[in-house]
């Protein structure tokens, strides 16, 4: 397993925060590798540490089988050595030059000609960076990074500097860029679309600590422990009590109700992760499917959001779903009214009590 | 007017003035990105000239000048020559004199590129010496200039210094404060008007032209 990229730094911060992470990123699966976490959580020090721009305090980061950093052994390869293209949040392109020459600051010529042509910069050659729109300055600062011909790409934020609708749609093509590209990126992000759009593979940290590595679905549909599942915003996070096994499912207890799911290794408290999603809502109050999970609920508020509502249950415990503006109305649900939220078994996942300190 | 004393006193400005930049830019990168607790003395002494009488800045530079010093010795050895009294001699006592006025607004300068741009560059694989050539420098040019133009108007019109360390040796070290000076003694205020009202002009001039290149009123600078 040579192709990968270890880290496990430390680094205390001035205002007593620190960041304690260990990271395993395989390049060769993961052409693109999301580091998720909510805003202050150490992502972009970590990012930092890898680029060289901030020294951990210990620890070490290994890179292709290249030490890059190890304080036992006295190593700090500087930045320039590393090979690691940075895009700023904010692209740090250099305003006193042209695009042309942001491309070729590291190595004019061929291969920084051949880029401006392949990322659509050529119309835009003689022009100087404040006169682009945030997408054109993306893609000059991508340019620029591949230009340097980089072992690893490390993106702050990449699409945070852009406007809502731009940012949308930029997320697919920045994917498709980086792919192209052909050199292993991270990505660091707090938007869970971007980390879903954009990534083959994540972590998730939270408080200056990696809690979950894995496969980007995997992350999502198995959050390892309650902050992890909050910090991705699945909405539905319920305290339940495993009371029985029945034919590879399992009887969770929430407040007065009984749900069922998928049987896995957990015993005990654990929570159950719902995805606002996956709650359907219906006015049918008797069919009982096996496979199904039918709770009544009293409707407690109906929030339009979009193409979307949202609407908050209360079923001894608060649920909220995520239904389509057109069922919403079909249904004509009010305030007060009881309902049935059905989940499917499958919907339910089990992120472990033991971990929540 | 006393032409002689005038053309001096440029010569003096601009030779003070290029040895700043030179001297000047490498002090202020030190000093904008330096992280060392002692930073602050460095600081101190760099700004000393502006709040010491030049005096007592051209009395200490008589003693380390003299032939007697250390300095002064090895220099009459090398060139057979003295610094005192000398334009050589007064050359460094301008140089000393005017480092503030370099150094300061550069050092602002280099402290308003953002940082990035920096990191930026070395995640690119160029070197800390080529960034500070490729990026910082380019980008301080405005900074650069208010500092070369304030030390060459500053050089222009010292008086102190240049009596305690230079003299009044015509063509040599009398520049034009001193023949002023002297005019006014011999009585001759119409020469003594004449040349004030000179450096009066030059000394509006390049402050119109300091504040003016502050405020980029001039498109055609290098930043745009």
């Amino acid at each position: 397993m040579a192709d990968q990229l270890t880290c496990q730094c430390r680094k205390r911060l001035s205002r007593g925060f620190e960041v304690e992470a260990e990271l395993w990123i395989p390049l060769d699966h993961a052409p693109v590798a999301v580091l998720f976490g909510p805003s202050g959580s150490g992502k972009t020090t970590l990012l930092r540490m890898l680029a060289g721009l901030e020294r951990p305090d210990a620890g070490s980061i290994v890179f292709r089988e290249i030490s890059w950093f190890d304080s036992g052994r006295g190593i700090h390869l500087p930045t320039q050595e590393r090979r690691a293209g940075f895009l700023f949040q904010d692209y740090a392109l250099f305003p006193h030059l042209t695009v042309a020459e942001n491309v070729g600051y590291a190595a004019p010529g061929e291969t920084a000609h051949k880029l401006l042509e392949t990322f659509g910069l050529a119309e835009l050659a003689t022009s100087k960076p404040r006169a682009l729109s945030g997408g054109e300055q993306q893609r000059v600062a991508l340019a620029r990074a591949l230009a340097a011909e980089p072992a690893l790409l490390l993106l702050d934020e990449p699409l945070s500097a852009l406007d809502a609708p731009t940012r949308v749609r930029t997320r697919y093509e920045l994917r498709r860029m980086l792919l192209a590209g052909g050199v292993p990126s991270i990505v660091v992000t707090h938007d869970r679309m971007e980390a879903v759009a954009l990534g083959d593979w994540m972590a998730v940290i939270v408080d200056g600590r990696i809690r979950q590595t894995g496969p980007v679905q995997e992350v999502f549909r198995r959050p390892a422990d309650l902050q992890v599942a909050e910090s991705l915003g699945v909405e539905n996070v319920l305290a339940a009590e495993i009371v029985g096994r029945d034919a590879g499912l399992l009887v969770l207890q929430v407040g007065e109700a009984r749900i069922q799911c998928v049987d896995s290794e957990e015993t005990g408290t654990v929570f159950a992760c719902i995805r606002a999603e996956d709650v359907a809502i219906t006015r049918q109050m008797d069919q009982v499917s096996s496979a199904r999970n039918r709770l009544a609920g009293r409707v407690r508020a109906v929030i339009p959001e979009g193409a979307l509502a949202r609407v908050e249950l209360d079923c001894g415990f608060p649920l909220v779903a995520l239904v389509t503006a057109q069922s919403a109305a079909e249904l004509a649900l009010h305030e007060g009214e009881t309902v049935s939220a059905i989940v499917k078994a499958t919907s339910v996942h089990l992120a472990a009590h033991s971990s929540l300190q | 007017m006393d032409w002689q004393a005038i053309w001096l006193s440029i010569r003096l400005a601009a030779s003070t003035t290029a040895i700043l930049v030179a001297l000047g830019l490498p002090v202020a990168y030190w000093l904008t990105y330096s992280r060392r607790r002692w930073k602050f003395l460095v600081e101190a002494l760099v700004a000393l000239p502006l709040v010491l009488p030049p005096t007592v800045l051209g009395f200490y530079v008589l003693l380390a000048i003299g032939p007697r010093s250390p300095l002064g010795a090895v220099y009459s050895k090398l060139t057979g020559g003295m610094l005192p009294f000398s334009f050589q001699g007064l050359l460094l006592a301008s140089v000393l004199y005017s480092f503030p006025f370099t150094v300061q607004p550069v050092a602002a300068a280099f402290a308003g590129v953002d940082r990035k741009l920096l990191e930026a560059s070395w995640c690119l694989g160029v070197s800390r010496a080529a960034t500070f050539r490729r990026v910082i420098v380019p980008l301080s040019l405005p900074g650069i200039a208010t500092g070369a133009i304030l030390s060459f108007a500053h050089t222009l019109g010292e008086f102190g210094v240049v009596l305690m360390v230079g003299g009044n040796i015509a063509g040599v070290t009398r520049t034009v404060s001193i023949s002023i000076y002297d005019s006014v003694q011999a009585l001759d205020y119409g020469a003594a008007s004449a040349t004030s009202l000179f450096l009066l002009c030059v000394s509006f001039a390049v402050l119109a032209l300091t504040y003016a290149l502050q405020r980029r009123i001039w498109a055609v600078w290098p930043i745009n």
